[in-house]
């Protein structure tokens, strides 16, 4: 199901572009990555979804409703996370998600839960929001985009200043939520993380959308080669490197092969039939590659 | 108005915590009982209620205290937390910005009610425990002070908030909040009296310096204490002023109100439209 929809949205601030002409749907029970270098629209098109900004162009639906109209009924399905999220400093982190839940509506007896879940224990629950380093605001304004269980959770670069492991146990909250049926959208920059986590990106630059779909979309999109390691039993690489017919590099006992994906499993037949061929590594194009792809395809 | 009431708790105990109330508190009750002592100590014998003339130093200084301690709040309300990033996550929530804005507006009047009925209020009893002679005209009075100072402390803050969702950065927010601290409480009297001072040949009709008078929060506060109210009146030596001024304690009342009411409604419109 759609639950936000843009519709070939701009965003003019004075004579910049922010954001140009981007047309995207997110669709429930998926996690949809934002990805763009800074000042590339991505803030700025996440305001205008949840109806904190208004677009100079096009047109913008979110559960059916127009964002920016008189109806807030929506806004209590939805968890958000703006980037560098700050809190009032004298409050503590409970006393800060109970003010949250009752805005939202909701009753404060699951709060200890939630923080139980986003990592924050009850002592760090019970101290002041100024003492928190960046990891534990982020973990609290997690906590606060989770009250209420949202059908739509709009994260804006929800894992900078959170450690490898409290990011693994923060991709797994987002997993359960999408398993439950939620639309999650994050924004990042970290495109290593995002590889295998999202099931849907949209690539933004300059304010563009240069390409939208699943990894293995992007990479039919740009065509870009697969990368094959071989490791070859001595003596053989470079005689075998130059029977296969693709572009190769050898390196003593190993050889690099670059061909396209439409390619890649004729030269892996003849690659497996071959006895020399001790092992073998597919590499297809990195997320990181891509990304760079479509930066050069925008220019 | 739920959420107007929990966006006021939120500001009320946000207040409490970073220790606005306490300080206001302590700063009203410090200078009032400071004032209220020098000022009574040599009426003992001259048969003039002490509590009267307490009312008379207060209000002076209700006038360039309350106003202050209103602006300093609510100057940074919006524009403050557009800065520090609160403001994008709160209207994300299921509320309307009028609601943010009466919501701020009821916790800080809140404020405004603790720091003055407690910082008054001790003051007051004091006077009463120390010189005795209170009656029932001069509780009258008192209460009337704590009751108009606390409209005087919401006009400005209204004024405040005007300030702040109209202010692109805190940096400019404060220093427009000082300038109309500066113009309405000390600024305008000031100028008031030189143009009546240089108007020799009597030409500005007294009709307009009252009108004048009424105008402003600060005068019209003034007004309303000490030539309002009966006793005080004749002891202020502002009976005649009112008398002239045809200025009955409602239009006065009603002119803080609307000081309040007009500021808070712009504010919630131009709110409305800003980016956040």
């Amino acid at each position: 199901m759609t639950v936000v929809e843009a519709h070939h949205v701009s965003r003019r601030y004075g004579a910049q572009l922010a954001v140009d002409d981007v047309t995207v749907t997110f669709q429930s029970g998926q996690c949809t990555a934002i990805v763009g270098h800074n000042g590339a629209g991505k803030s700025t098109l996440i305001k205008m979804l949840l109806g904190l900004g208004r677009p100079t162009a096009g047109r913008i639906t979110i559960f059916g409703e127009d964002p920016t109209a008189g109806n807030r009924r929506w806004r209590s399905q939805v968890g958000f996370l703006p980037e560098n999220v700050s809190f009032p400093p004298s409050l503590s982190g409970r006393e800060t998600l109970d003010f949250y839940a009752r805005l939202k509506g909701q009753s404060t007896a699951a709060n200890g839960d939630l923080l139980d879940r986003v990592g924050l224990s009850a002592a760090a629950a019970n101290r002041r929001v100024s003492t928190y380093s960046k990891g534990m605001r982020q973990r609290l304004g997690l906590a606060q985009a989770l009250l209420g269980s949202p059908r739509l959770l709009v994260l804006d670069e929800p894992t900078s200043g959170l450690d490898p492991s409290s990011r693994q146990s923060f991709y797994a909250i987002l997993r359960d939520l999408v398993a439950d049926g939620a639309a999650v959208l994050l924004s990042s920059h970290a495109l290593e993380e995002i590889e295998g986590q999202a099931d849907r990106i949209a690539v933004m630059s300059h304010g563009r959308l240069m390409a939208f779909g699943s990894l293995d979309e992007l990479r039919g999109l740009s065509q870009l080669p697969v990368r094959i390691q071989l490791r070859v039993a001595n003596g053989h690489a470079a005689a075998l490197a130059h029977s296969l017919g693709v572009p190769a590099t050898v390196q003593g006992h190993d050889i690099a092969l670059s061909c396209m994906a439409t390619a890649k499993m004729d030269v892996l037949r003849r690659v497996a039939s071959c006895e020399e061929v001790v092992d073998f590594h597919v590499q297809p194009p990195s997320l990181d590659s891509l990304y760079a792809w479509f930066m050069e395809v925008g220019r | 108005m739920t959420a107007v009431l929990t966006v006021a708790a939120g500001e009320i105990r946000s207040a409490l915590r970073n220790r606005w109330v306490l300080s206001a508190t302590l700063v009203l009750a410090a200078l009032a009982l400071s004032l209220a002592l020098l000022g009574s100590a040599p009426t003992g014998t001259v048969g003039v209620a002490p509590l009267d003339v307490t009312v008379i130093s207060l209000t002076s200084l209700t006038i360039f205290l309350v106003p202050l301690i209103a602006l300093l709040l609510s100057h940074d309300a919006i524009v403050g937390e557009s800065e520090r990033g609160t403001l994008l996550l709160l209207l994300s929530y299921p509320l309307s910005r009028w609601q943010v804005i009466t919501g701020k507006f009821i916790g800080h009047t809140a404020v405004v009610v603790i720091a003055v009925t407690l910082g008054y209020g001790s003051a007051g009893l004091m006077i009463g425990w120390l010189f005795g002679g209170v009656d029932s005209e001069s509780i009258t009075a008192f209460a009337a002070l704590i009751g108009s100072s606390i409209v005087l402390g919401a006009a400005f803050l209204a004024l405040g908030y005007l300030v702040s969702v109209c202010a692109p950065q805190r940096a400019t927010a404060i220093g427009v909040a000082i300038a109309i601290w500066l113009v309405l409480v000390l600024a305008y009297d000031a100028a008031l009296l030189g143009i009546l001072v240089a108007d020799t040949s009597r030409s500005i009709p007294a009709e307009l310096v009252q009108a004048l008078l009424v105008l402003n929060p600060a005068d019209a506060f003034r007004l309303f204490n000490l030539a309002g109210l009966g006793r005080v009146g004749t002891l202020s030596g502002m009976a005649a002023v009112s008398q002239q001024a045809h200025a009955g304690d409602g239009l006065l009342i009603s002119m803080l109100i609307l000081w309040t009411a007009l500021p808070l409604l712009v504010a919630a419109v131009v709110f409305r439209r800003r980016e956040v």
